[in-house]
């Protein structure tokens, strides 16, 4: 058993800020991550970080516009703390040598942004997540901060008191992939999860292979409620056999796009007859869904993106990384024929629900970045703002887990008397557990059945017994289901009927496959027969994960009968403030979901912000 | 370069509305339409089965091994048949033989994009990432091996351990302590310096420049193309000072340091970074001699 003051779950943007943070307010911090730090997937962001660090702009006009593009579902005490906290936050970044693009007078460079009223989007190159990522892992290394890299988180050491609200987390249960051995670490302060985001539950992802969401699911399955996990944001331009991500500034310099007939079905399809090409994401990827369907697709399945008229001289000039990306991973030459795209899974707006302090209900339970809701990004997230996320919560984090004073926090969190239930939730199939075998293996109350609690040591081990079992069973089961095919139709389910169009037969659909394939994993078996770098059993572990989280997704698509922000719904074409200014909620209630809502908090320090009509 | 432009959802757009429309547009026209794209592509396929299968099939060789498991603990090649696809790339197709025909094998791959660096293979000869590789590039069979000179974990993983100690040697965080006062206030760095370092801060730790590196092969203590290049995205970085410059140039002159570089510029030529990897040992050597440091 190993044991530290603090256990950051992860090492990307936000895991790398938190252990920064916990080890400077004085704690023993480990970082316990399936990848190298440098292989997190915060490494792909391209665009930059949003800031209010400028004369002319303030940190109130980045919360307004934060609220604005939330579509009024973002809680103002989390989005005003993200813009008061960022612009020292990303100085710091400056101040460990991140290496920002300049201006001629030597300060950081900034560039506009979609929904932003101030250009504050602090950039490095096309490749702002990369070098942020990696500035913070110098940080690390010079710090000495322990890493147990390339160990597999399996589960959390949480008791299991009947109100999640009474629990407390005393660490986690990993496995070293390279020799296989299963661990548990013991956390004497906090754990902080930092797994990043769900994206692989969809068959089309600008996000990397290990985006499979598990810590949602971890904290899920411990009690913890996951919040508007409805809202997933879809990017217009990805490439088709990968999913990597093409960025707007394509069409920014004047890239069309064609349908299979050669239209420009942006305009003489009518569906954004002012904007064209440059729409908003949510439109683009709509209309190019809609070609698709109606049998205008390019081979069924994608849109020509064609940028050949710019000219060679402007392409080289302003979109050179972009030939390298179309030539690279599809394969076509981008000053010859056009680039084929199509809408993907780009970002998770909701995830574990966290107070300012990125706290759960769980005590000693945090979470930061992708994986968690404050909720900054409410219905739909701007672009630049997920990075300033992962620094200012992630620090939080680090800082709250270590046992520092931040002041109490307004967001409350875990089932209260503030909370509204959901009577009617309307799934066509039971949602939640399939057989028995699923049973939650950690659990903290003496089995003796006193009641009483039992030590933390105790509690740990019983989790890292509960997992040795898990893969001991996995692993001798001979003949079992391969995983990958659990996982292909998972994804295919969520991408036919969860995506960026949504009706409730389809979401119903989506829910009744995600039924088969709870029952299919009862079966699941892992063939790799070593013990050495298995990563069958890793993904066996992931796609677990992907389930519950899939399904937490399509319970919200189903319960939220309006139109809001990122989430579309066909028999419901407006945004319904007088129903909907609230959060959905769904814990895992002895294997079975249950939904609640917690009204969102418009009341910000000093002024409440007033939902409007969002127009651009 | 490009700009990232995620512009916000918009309830009001007009274009939601249309989209609906033609959501619910008239079905017999389009279903017509759709029947016969549908028949379109049943004969594409029957087209493509006719012709020669093998066009249309990759043909993989793996380097397989695992310590633990009974006919693998000596190194074997195995044979994959994987059907093609436009765009598809050698770690498409290990992601393919993998889910399709054997879950035991094992490769390191996780962005799919070229920005975590886990998946260089030593792939018909030469160092290269898996995911920006496209199979349409490559002769067949094509022939899939664990990076060369670093010791075999399972498959095509390598220990990384030493790759990373080499790293960690150079003190590769940036230093300067003298830093502007206020916590919202920068340190300027111009243009042309930025400009300077920029292609040095583009490496993601893959490990393809040390795994070609001859002189590395030869003196495991070697610090190797990586890490030199790392010291030098500092030493050159204004940020840092004229005394923390020197403190750098000392570590990049001890004996396993940039003098070993014998400028074969493999590592450079493997690099999916482009980093001019020979250039900047070559100038961090004339720097040394400039600051008149001893050399060995
Ligand atoms: C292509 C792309 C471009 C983007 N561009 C921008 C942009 O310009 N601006 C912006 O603000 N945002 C952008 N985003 C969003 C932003 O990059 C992400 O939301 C953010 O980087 C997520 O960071 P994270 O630290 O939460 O997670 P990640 O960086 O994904 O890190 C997750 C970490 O958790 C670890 N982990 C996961 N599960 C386990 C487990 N079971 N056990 C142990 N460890 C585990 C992993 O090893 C990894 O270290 C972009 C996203 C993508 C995909
Ligand atoms: S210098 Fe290039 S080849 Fe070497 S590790 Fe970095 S990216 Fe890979
Ligand atoms: S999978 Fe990330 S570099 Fe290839």
């Amino acid at each position: 058993m190993y044991e530290h003051d603090v256990i950051v779950v992860g090492a990307g943007g936000a895991g790398l800020r938190a252990a920064i943070a916990a080890h400077e307010a004085g704690a023993d911090v480990a970082m316990v991550t399936k990848l190298h730090p440098v292989r997190s997937h915060t490494g792909a962001a391209e665009g930059g970080i949003n800031a209010a660090i400028r004369d002319g702009d303030d940190w109130e006009l980045h919360a307004y516009d934060t609220m604005k593009g939330s579509d009024y579902l973002g809680d103002a005490p989390a989005i005003e703390t993200l813009a008061q906290d960022s612009p020292e936050d990303t100085i710091t970044l400056e101040h460990w040598g991140m290496p920002f693009s300049r201006e001629e007078d030597g300060t950081v460079s900034q560039r506009p942004f979609g929904g932003l009223s101030f250009p504050r989007t602090t950039y490095a190159g096309a490749e702002t997540g990369h070098h942020l990522l990696h500035t913070m892992y110098e940080q690390v290394v010079k710090r000495g901060i322990q890493v147990y890299d390339e160990w597999y988180v399996m589960n959390l050491a949480v008791t299991d008191e009947p109100d999640p609200n009474d629990r407390s987390c005393h660490g986690v249960v990993a496995y070293d992939v390279q020799s296989g051995q299963i661990q548990g670490f013991k956390a004497n302060d906090g754990v902080i999860l930092a797994t990043g985001g769900p994206g692989q539950a969809f068959d089309h992802t600008t996000n990397a292979v290990s985006c499979t969401g598990d810590g949602q699911a971890m904290a899920y399955r411990a009690g913890v409620p996951l919040e508007d996990m409805e809202f997933v944001q879809f990017h217009p331009t990805t490439l088709p056999s990968t999913g990597v991500l093409i960025s707007e500034g394509v069409r920014g310099e004047g890239g069309i796009l064609y349908n299979e007939d050669g239209e420009r079905f942006m305009f003489e399809h009518g569906y954004a007859n002012n904007d064209g090409e440059l729409a908003s994401r949510d439109v683009v990827s709509r209309a190019e869904l809609t070609e698709v369907n109606e049998g205008r697709g390019v081979e069924d399945e994608y849109v020509n993106l064609d940028m050949r008229h710019l000219g060679e001289e402007r392409i080289m000039d302003r979109l050179e990384n972009i030939l390298h990306l179309a030539e690279d991973f599809e394969g076509v030459d981008g000053l010859v024929e056009p680039m084929p795209v199509k809408p993907g899974q780009h970002y998770e707006m909701g995830g574990i629900e966290t107070d300012e302090n990125g706290a759960t209900c769980v005590d000693g339970l945090y979470a930061a970045g992708e994986c968690a809701c404050v909720s900054v990004h409410g219905a739909n997230r701007l672009g630049g703002n997920a990075l300033p996320e992962l620094i200012v919560f992630g620090k939080r984090a680090g800082r709250h887990a270590a046992g520092e004073e931040l002041g109490a926090a307004e967001i409350l969190t875990g089932y209260g008397d503030d909370v509204e239930d959901e009577t009617d939730v309307g799934a066509p199939v039971e949602p939640g557990l399939a057989g028995i075998d699923e049973t939650s293996p950690a659990s903290g109350v003496a089995a003796d059945g006193s009641g009483q609690t039992m030590a933390s040591d105790a509690v740990l081990e019983q989790a890292v017994e509960a997992e040795r079992t898990r893969v001991d069973h996995l692993m001798d089961t001979d003949d079992g289901v391969n995983h990958a095919d659990i996982r292909s139709k998972l994804q295919r389910a969520m991408t036919d009927y969860v995506n960026v169009f949504r009706t409730e037969d389809g979401v119903k659909k989506a829910l009744e496959i995600i039924r088969e394939c709870r029952e299919e994993y009862q079966r699941v078996g892992v063939s790799d027969p070593s013990r050495t770098f298995n990563t069958d059993l890793q993904m066996t572990y992931e796609t677990r994960n992907l389930i519950d989280v899939a399904e937490t997704i399509a319970l919200g698509a189903l319960v939220r009968n309006e139109f809001r922000g990122a989430h579309w719904r066909q028999e419901n074409q407006i945004r319904d403030d007088e129903n909907w200014l609230k959060h959905t909620m769904i814990t895992w209630d002895d294997g079975a979901p249950s939904i609640w809502y917690r009204p969102v908090i418009l009341e910000g320090e000093e002024k409440t912000y007033e939902p409007k009509v969002r127009s651009y | 370069m490009s700009t990232q432009q995620e512009q916000p959802t918009d309830a009001d757009d007009a274009g939601t509305g249309q989209a609906d429309d033609a959501a619910d547009a008239g079905p017999s026209p389009q279903d017509r339409r759709m029947d016969k794209k549908a028949d379109r592509r049943i004969e594409r396929e029957r087209a493509a089965g006719a012709t020669d299968a093998d066009a249309e099939t990759v043909h993989l060789k793996v380097f397989r091994y695992d310590p633990e498991v009974e006919g693998k603990q000596e190194p074997r090649f195995d044979d994959f048949h994987v059907p093609f696809e436009k765009g598809m790339t050698v770690l498409d197709a290990l992601i393919y033989a993998r889910d399709e025909f054997d879950p035991s094998l094992t490769f390191r791959h996780s962005c799919r994009q070229a920005v975590c660096g886990s998946d260089a293979f030593f792939v018909n000869g030469r160092q290269r990432l898996g995911c920006q590789t496209q199979i349409s590039d490559l002769d067949g069979p094509v022939r899939v091996e664990p990076l060369p000179h670093q010791d075999v974990v399972k498959d095509l993983v390598v220990d990384m351990e030493h790759f990373y100690e080499q790293m960690h040697a150079v003190e590769p965080y940036f230093q300067e302590e003298d830093l502007p006062d206020g916590d919202l206030e920068e340190q300027y760095q111009t243009r042309e310096n930025r400009e300077k370092v920029k292609m040095s801060t583009r490496c993601i730790w893959c490990g393809a420049c040390m795994s070609s590196c001859n002189i590395a092969a030869g003196d495991n203590e070697y610090l190797g193309p990586a890490a030199i290049n790392k010291a030098y995205r500092f030493a050159m970085d204004d940020r840092e000072g004229e005394e923390l410059k020197e403190h750098r140039l000392r570590i990049m002159e001890q004996e396993h340091g940039v003098w070993r570089c014998q400028t074969q510029f493999s590592c450079t030529e493997v690099c999916p970074k482009d980093i001019p990897l020979t250039e900047h040992i070559q100038e961090l050597k004339r720097e040394a001699v400039k600051k008149n440091l001893k050399f060995w």
